[in-house]
């Protein structure tokens, strides 16, 4: 039944109507409809951030380990400028956002007025799709169609941007009848090619040397993607290496899994890549942290590649078997046909590349030397899982070579555990995205494994947690460089440092309790385990400031400009001499 | 089909583009909403595609869609990933390749100044004829002619008016549609 309602109220109205319990946000003087029309109801929570950027993150740590779309609520201007680092984060990593934009009045659009700025034409390179409303009556249908676009296909960021005065404008509202909306050309192919699946299954039943890729696509098409993908493993025998971004849709402790692959992944992952013989992709888009140099890339395999986004198929390399469609029902199909042909896993034909794969993870690339006198990265991270393994765990990261060493050490048995910035790579996501899951896991241990510099761009967070007694646990490598960048200088520039180091750092623990939160300092590798301890029984937000090794490299790693069997292990004595005039040109 | 055999577009390790570029007249139709010349022609530079000739206008008033004709240099790879990326933006409704799916009429308008007397007059109006241009204005010192054509034609009439006096050119870009009774 239709209602006549501002537009502000239908606004709330459709969050409402979508299911929406949390809204980050800041307000501002274009906003202030919305707002008001958000503090006369007490369905949807608000929870008030400290940067919009912290908003975005918010919303982006609340979607991945949900699944629902996050949402944004800014004003005009620099609240809109600032939400533009985590909708490109957003777009880069395929998260459904749905970002609310006020804009000054439609009489004053393109006059320069106070908090003006072209959000639709800022945005439209890093959005799925984005929307100026400059009629009421097109906002019901808008906000609805927004929310079809987040999170179906492959999902992203969707802006809509409403004037104040349509904010205040009234005009008729009726709840549309969400499970069918269509849009007129906007239809994501959801069911794979049975054709094109039957070849995938009859390549896998003659494949002696396949492997899995997976990547975020599985996490995406939901845990039911993640249920497939473990039963198309066992039913095939086949070993699974995933992306940064697919970590735990297959389970780490799982013997199958030989960790993620790429640029830092492991040895027996990578070598396992390049010398295939079937390559299975599902959900992954053969990124360049994967690919290395893509001439030399998996030599000679025959490839199968599963992607909702037809632009991903053939894009950077070229497949054998495209399949487009959800990652969730194209494995279901999989496992169907595959049972219709056989119930035995590939066991004896497989065993020779088993035999070679144990051979690879013999060479423990994984392994560093460990000190009893200071900690080492590897070795917090390591404690840290072991002494939270058994509970409810989100793991979120900032950008850098913490991430990388949380990636390798940190386990992960169940999909939307892990939240990070892949694509973008975005120093600052990790703090706000721990807010924002915490926010839709209340009971759950939320911890952010942070680096030093990182977590001092969106520090400010902090005490978002604390206002709303989140109690996420910020987990700093402290290691006073920014390490990635270090490590680089030391690959590439000749150990020139050129700006790498964190100087005047605050006082973390200081700075955790200005912000009125608790804040611990460990150096010391024997007292490690006391202070995780002292982190995990507090009740409220914790800074753990981590005094780890300063220069420790992140290894194994693919330099740029190299195959995957060229990998650098632990035992490289001098990183230095191995990347020539060529490689040094790329990111 | 292996990697190692195939060019590639990835920015990461930058190999020689081994195909050859080859022009093709992509026809796309959208809806008719503010903006979306933006998002086709923000496509084109973000990801580095060349346009070489562009037309847009509402074709279908009631449905409120336009037909956006779109000529492009690209390697055979590029060309279907141009095709993909347009495809997925939201309010594309549908793209194709006229050139890839066979033959297509493509014809342009141009309107071009001439300005000149005595001898040089007379063979331009020859010409003019020749080429079946229309004289849509006229002075004693000069001409504006209405051309239409492939751009080949075009270009020649252009070539051969140089030295008769050539003021300057509009051209409207490429309108091309598939021959036949199917439509888009």
């Amino acid at each position: 039944m239709a209602e006549q309602m501002t537009g502000a109220e239908m606004v709330i109205q459709a969050l409402t109507d979508q299911g929406v319990e949390f809204i980050f946000g800041y307000p501002g003087g274009a906003a202030l409809p919305i707002y008001d029309a958000l503090f006369q109801q007490d369905k949807i929570q608000h929870i008030l951030v400290r940067h919009e950027q912290g908003a975005g993150h918010m919303a982006e740590g609340y979607a991945r380990s949900t699944g629902k779309p996050g949402i944004v609520l800014v004003t005009s201007g620099p609240g809109a400028t600032n939400a533009v680092t985590p909708l490109t984060d957003a777009l880069m990593d395929s998260i459904p956002l749905i970002c609310i934009t006020a804009q000054v009045p439609t009489n004053l659009i393109g006059s320069d007025a106070f908090q003006e700025c072209d959000t639709v034409g800022i945005t439209r390179s890093c959005t799925k799709h984005n929307y100026l409303v400059k009629n009421v009556n097109d906002l019901p249908r808008v906000m609805h169609e927004a929310f079809l676009i987040a999170t179906t296909g492959r999902p992203g960021p969707v802006v809509i941007d409403i004037p104040k005065d349509v904010q205040f404008a009234l005009g008729m509202y009726s709840k549309p009848d969400i499970e069918n909306l269509r849009h007129p050309s906007y239809r994501p192919r959801m069911d794979g090619d049975h054709a094109a699946i039957e070849a995938a299954v009859e390549l896998m039943l003659r494949a002696e040397r396949p492997v899995f890729y997976t990547g975020g696509g599985v996490i995406n098409a939901g845990p039911e993607a993640s249920e497939h993908l473990r039963e198309l493993a066992e039913l095939t025998g086949f070993p699974v290496t995933s992306t940064l971004m697919g970590l735990g849709a297959f389970p780490a402790s799982n013997p199958q899994w030989l960790g993620m692959l790429g640029m830092h992944g492991t040895y027996e992952a990578n070598l396992a890549m390049h010398d295939c013989d079937l390559m299975i992709n599902i959900g992954a888009r053969f990124d360049d942290r994967i690919t290395g140099r893509v001439d030399a890339f998996s030599p000679n395999s025959r490839k199968i590649h599963v992607d909702i986004d037809p632009s991903s198929i053939n894009k950077v390399i070229m497949v054998d078997v495209p399949i487009i469609g959800d990652s969730a029902r194209v494995l279901a199909e999989m496992v169907r046909i595959y049972r219709s042909k056989t119930n035995q896993p590939r066991t004896e034909a497989i065993a020779p590349w088993w035999k070679q794969i144990a051979k690879w993870r013999a060479v423990n690339s994984l392994g560093y030397k460990n000190s009893e006198t200071i900690i080492k990265p590897q070795y917090a991270i390591e404690r840290l899982y072991e002494m939270t393994k058994d509970k409810d765990v989100y793991i979120t990261t900032e950008v850098g070579q913490h991430q990388m060493w949380a990636a390798q050490h940190f386990h992960f048995d169940k999909p939307n555990r892990w939240m990070t910035s892949g694509g973008l790579g975005t120093m600052g996501y990790g703090l706000p995205a721990s807010v924002g899951v915490q926010v839709a896991h209340p009971d759950a241990l939320v911890i952010d494994i942070a680096g030093e510099a990182s977590v001092q761009m969106t520090m400010q967070e902090f005490s978002t947690a604390v206002q709303y007694r989140l109690p996420v646990k910020i987990f700093i490598l402290n290691n006073e460089r920014m390490g990635m960048v270090r490590q680089w200088q030391d690959l590439l520039h000749g150990s020139r440092h050129a700006h790498s180091y964190s100087d005047s750092l605050p006082d973390f623990v200081k700075l955790a309790e200005a912000l009125g939160g608790k804040g611990i300092r460990c150096s010391n590798p024997a007292e490690l385990d006391k202070a995780i301890t002292e982190m995990l029984d507090h009740p409220g937000p914790v800074l753990f400031d981590c005094l780890v090794e300063k220069d420790e490299n992140c290894l194994p790693m693919i330099p740029s400009g190299k195959p995957h069997n060229e990998i650098i292990l632990p035992d490289t004595a001098n990183i230095g001499s191995i990347i020539d005039e060529a490689g040094r040109a790329l990111v | 089909m292996n990697a190692h055999l195939q060019p590639t577009g990835s920015a990461y390790f930058l190999t020689k583009e081994t195909q050859a570029i080859e022009k093709h007249t992509l026809s796309v139709l959208v809806d008719n909403e503010p903006g979306i010349l933006a998002r086709v022609v923000g496509l084109f530079s973000a990801r580095g595609y060349n346009i070489d000739s562009l037309t847009v206008s509402e074709t279908e008033h009631n449905k409120r869609l336009s037909r956006i004709t779109v000529v492009v240099v690209a390697t055979p790879k590029t060309l279907v990933q141009i095709k993909l990326q347009l495809e997925r933006l939201i309010p594309v409704h549908k793209v194709h390749d006229l050139t890839a799916e066979g033959v297509s009429i493509e014809r342009e308008l141009a309107l071009i100044k001439v300005a000149g007397s005595g001898e040089h007059r007379a063979e331009t109006l020859r010409l003019a004829d020749a080429f079946r241009a229309q004289i849509v204005d006229a002075s004693v010192t000069s001409f504006v002619f209405e051309l239409t054509g492939k751009s080949s034609k075009i270009d020649s009439f252009i070539a051969l008016m140089a030295p008769l006096g050539l003021v300057e050119v509009v051209r409207t870009g490429l309108a091309a549609i598939s021959r036949g009774p199917e439509g888009m």
